[in-house]
């Protein structure tokens, strides 16, 4: 086994009984990804000299025993959409194509201090707004199943790399499905973390009241370990809860006998893929078989979750966005004739076709007679469909179903086609739009042997339920252990 | 036909918190551009607002002391809108639930007290600034003042005139001082006014079409903009036209204002809830606890003037327009047995002399200390009246104790007899028609004498012995 094949903790045990050094395991993983990234494109940036120094210091500091934790030494990617001092943080637009931001996010701060090593920084959908990653500004990224094929998004980047062996794990971020729909399609384990659970600061904001940053790894344990490192209170953002965590390890358990897991009766209907569909009735079998009870219940607010959370994330990410105006950082429009000339072209440059659509969709919804009847109606239609959760899982401990009703489609395939794009996040976006934790992990391939992605969707805060139910999904199946064919 | 104005004011006044409202960086004016800012307050990416909770208990003592309802429960929502001195293209502001609501203030007009309502008071952050180069034809920002916290006090149409505008004004800078939450310096910018203005006839209950004047930054200004959009209007209205709902810019140096934006024109600023900040929730222990704060305020001060050191309304007015002048007159007072030359001395010399110094009261160079010394060498009968001014003038120059000054030079009152006599012989000698003048009946002759003896002893002659030697003398 190569050593990009292995997981956080079984480099972690490898590291520190000093069988291998950080400089050798940092070197390697930019080895694998010079041979390989210029056919998968899942980086926009490399910080070979950076990495490698980190690397150095990293090591030295284990030696003397001040750095123990799990993640040290251990070689990440980030999606380019979260801060990095003195690194190109471009959001995967040409707007952001020379910013290098004088600050580290909350997380890559608490990642550095744990002395996981930065590889690169991730490709990704413009400022996260897609479900392909086709929107970047610089690159298409290929799923490594079949580089024919999209990696899903707007993480593509970072799924794609966890899968590729170009980074042991990944952050990405989620607004509407982004870290749990490219996990689907190629086949990792991502978690969109609850609302509030990790500090945005840092984070370029998308929609705020939907973003939230995640892990995506190769099993569920490394993505345990990973949340213990970033989760927690920051008082640079307000929307971050002040509760104290649980140590997420404490969840790999491999039980869940009594257990009761809602499957809605919207989640599996006919606009699923039939081998998605077999696929979520198989982990059904695999849990029931292990004492679980599976619950039938119905979300019957399915139908209001994607005209909800667009015209949620567009509203806030009209203003979000305002920002860009060629004054401050980023894209400036050359020789303008006068401050509005100036403007608008810069945006006009600027931003990619999805990024001005979706900017003209939430000005639209915000606008003085239109508020009421867009806005404020999908405010409650929140609150109902918020509800309509809560209630479910008076059912239930955990809701599963699939990430998306198909698997990765071909580059190209569906990028002119927004609105069924946006309908395919049917799955994902109500977990956004209530704040709730929810996961991919692998359960099986379809017939051309493209990953399929189970989701647990759990109660605010209650991470430690999906932990424990993934977790023992994974020790009694095999298909975290499915990796592509690379011919490298 | 006679018509009346109906005014309303909005009032943006920078909250004196050491940091900004939603980081950490100084509010100090002035500084070299650019140097009072971070990513935060430039609204780099990736950047959150964290709530400055000074801000917000200052703007509910500004609240309280204008007799507002306190909202206990309250949000921040954005204003989108496009300015280049706005680094996030949008403000941080409060729309449809402001902290604070439903208060009034009371003023004097000619011959009563009046109410001015006060809608409501909002927290929001200040815009940075537009530079335009002197040398090149660029034009630069200063984001020093971005995200400064201000509070925004708008008043009920309650106003009719002009100069209960400039009341209302000065009433709400005299609050705003004493409570100790802004320092309301116009010439700053940290207290500016837009005022909305419509006319209708006498009596009548139906309002006008109003225009807007925006960002008017003196007393002044907001009176002759008033004046003159009271007439403006009337006249439109008289010759048989149309007022239109507008914004107009008020040009100082003309007088006058021009019509900026029309209703038409007017910019949808897509107000929404401010999702990276939760909403706030004001606990009943903390506006209980900021009302024990509160200080007395400038209407509580001026009746107590008035009751406890026996001023009459309108000196109790003016020493208590200002925190500072109201300080000042306090700490005398507080020191001396004679309140009412305290109250003279500032409500005359000293106002007049920082009037043409052109100082504040923080510039007086003495303490109140030596105010009451003055006063005291007065009513001791060591100097006069008159002296007293030149010392009082000296310790504006110098910022010496008046006892030094009146030693130093000389200036204790003569009060030798034999001196004075000689004196006054000397003035009938020099002028040897008066005596013959008085003998014939003329009294005056004697404050002529007594002018011509205060002349020739520099001002110093005790008054008071000098008349009764100067009438002995006439009288032999
Ligand atoms: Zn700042």
């Amino acid at each position: 086994m190569q050593l990009h094949e292995y997981t956080i903790s079984e480099l972690s045990s490898l590291i520190s009984k000093k069988e291998i050094s950080i400089l050798e395991l940092t070197q390697h993983m930019l080895g694998r990804i010079e041979k390989l990234d210029s056919e998968l494109g899942c980086y926009i940036s490399i910080v070979e000299d950076q990495a490698m120094e980190q690397a150095a210091k990293v090591q030295k500091m284990l030696d003397k025993g001040i750095l123990t934790s799990p993640l040290t030494g251990i070689p990440m990617g980030i999606k380019d959409n979260i801060c990095t001092e003195g690194i190109l943080t471009s959001c995967g637009s040409k707007m952001l194509s020379n910013f290098v931001p004088p600050y580290n996010a909350h997380v890559v701060k608490k990642l550095y201090n744990s002395g996981s090593v930065l590889l690169g920084k991730l490709n990704m959908d413009e400022y996260a707004m897609g479900s392909s990653t086709e929107s970047s500004y610089f690159k298409k990224t290929r799923n490594p199943w079949d580089t024919e094929r999209v990696p899903g998004g707007s993480s593509g980047g970072s799924a794609a790399a966890v899968v590729a062996g170009e980074a042991i794990y990944s952050l990405g971020s989620d607004t509407g499905g982004s870290i749990r729909q490219p996990a689907s399609f190629c086949g990792c384990v991502g978690l969109k973390p609850t609302y509030g659970l990790i500090s945005r600061f840092g984070l370029v904001s998308y929609a705020s009241s939907l973003d939230q940053i995640g892990p995506l790894t190769k099993t569920v344990t490394d993505c345990a370990l990973v949340l213990n490192a970033i989760a927690g209170h920051d008082p640079m953002d307000l929307t971050s809860s002040r509760r104290i965590h649980p140590d997420y390890t404490k969840a790999l358990i491999n039980d869940v006998k009594g257990m009761k897991i809602g499957l809605p009766r919207e989640f599996i209907d006919d606009s699923v893929e039939k081998n998605i569909r077999d696929a979520i009735l198989n982990a059904v079998k695999v849990f029931t078989d292990l004492g679980a009870e599976c619950v039938e219940i119905s979300i019957p607010v399915m139908e209001y979750v994607v005209p909800t959370y667009y015209i949620i994330a567009l509203a806030e990410a009209s203003s979000n966005l305002a920002r860009y105006d060629g004054v401050k950082f980023g894209y400036r429009a050359s020789n303008p004739k006068d401050i509005l000339d100036f403007c608008k072209r810069t945006r006009s440059e600027g931003f990619g076709t999805e990024v001005k659509r979706r900017i003209l969709l939430g000005t639209y919804v915000l606008s003085s007679g239109y508020y009421d009847a867009y806005y404020k109606k999908a405010l409650k239609a929140r609150a109902i469909i918020t509800r309509e959760f809560n209630k479910a899982f008076e059912q239930c401990d955990i809701i599963i179903g699939p990430v998306s009703p198909t698997t990765a489609y071909k580059i190209g395939e569906k990028i002119n086609d927004p609105i069924q794009m946006y309908m395919e996040d049917i799955f994902t976006v109500p977990v956004n739009i209530a704040g709730l934790p929810a996961m991919s992990i692998p359960c099986g391939l379809d017939n051309n042997s493209l990953p399929i992605g189970l989701q647990l969707l759990g109660k605010r805060f209650d991470e430690q339920t999906i932990i424990k139910t993934a977790y023992t999904f994974e020790q009694n199946t095999e298909f975290h252990n499915l990796r592509p064919n690379l011919n490298v | 036909m006679n018509y009346e104005a109906v005014i309303g004011l909005e009032v943006h006044a920078e909250l004196s918190t050491k940091s900004k409202i939603y980081c950490s960086c100084t509010t100090e004016f002035g500084g070299e551009p650019n140097t009072h800012c971070c990513p935060v307050c430039t609204g780099m990416p990736g950047t959150l607002p964290a709530l400055n909770r000074k801000t917000v208990e200052y703007a509910i003592k500004a609240g309280l002391a204008t007799n507002c309802t306190i909202s206990p429960f309250t949000k921040q929502d954005r204003k989108n809108y496009f300015y280049p001195d706005l680094p996030k293209g949008y403000q941080i502001s409060q729309y449809d639930l402001p902290l604070c609501k439903d208060g009034f203030v009371e003023i004097e007009t000619e011959n009563e007290k009046k109410r001015i309502r006060i809608n409501r008071i909002h927290i929001e952050e200040d815009a940075g600034k537009l530079l335009h180069g002197e040398e090149d034809n660029n034009s630069y920002i200063d984001y020093n003042r971005t995200g400064v916290p201000l509070i925004e006090i708008v008043s009920e149409p309650d106003i009719s005139s002009a100069r209960e505008a400039k009341s209302y004004l000065e009433k709400l800078k005299a609050i705003l001082q004493f409570i100790n939450v802004s320092d309301c310096k116009m010439e700053e910018g940290s207290l500016r006014a837009d005022v909305n203005i419509s006319v209708r006839p006498k009596g009548s209950n139906h309002l006008g079409e109003r225009t807007e004047m925006k960002n008017l930054n003196s007393f002044r200004s907001v009176y002759r903009a008033i004046e003159s959009e009271i007439a403006r209007q009337i006249h439109v209205i008289k010759s048989g036209g149309k007022i239109n709902q507008e914004t107009r810019r008020w040009d100082e140096n003309k007088g006058e204002s021009y019509p900026m934006r029309s209703k038409e024109d007017a910019q949808d600023y897509r107000y929404f809830p401010e999702p990276d900040l939760p909403p706030l929730i004001i606990k009943n222990e903390l506006v209980e606890r900021l009302k024990k704060e509160l200080p007395e305020l400038p209407d509580a001060r001026k009746q107590r003037y008035v009751s406890e050191y026996g001023l009459p309304e309108y000196d109790a007015q003016v020493l208590t327009s200002s925190k500072e002048l109201s300080d000042f007159f306090e700490e005398t007072a507080k020191q001396s047995t004679n309140v009412k030359a305290v109250s003279n001395w500032i409500m005359g010399d000293m106002l007049r002399i920082l009037n043409e110094r052109n100082l504040e009261i923080v510039d007086i160079p003495f303490p109140p200390s030596y105010l009451v010394r003055l006063i005291t060498l007065i009513d001791k009968g060591v100097i006069n009246g008159s002296t007293a001014k030149n010392v009082f003038d000296l310790m504006f120059d110098t910022g010496k104790d008046p006892d030094n000054i009146v030693k130093e030079h000389g200036l204790e009152m003569l009060k030798d007899q034999s001196f004075l006599l000689e004196v006054i012989e000397k003035v009938i000698r020099d002028n040897p028609n008066s005596l013959d003048d008085y003998k014939k009946g003329q009294k005056k002759v004697i404050g002529f004498l007594v002018g011509q003896a205060m002349k020739a002893t520099k001002g110093k002659a005790d008054p008071q012995i000098l008349n009764q030697i100067l009438i002995k003398r006439l009288e032999d």
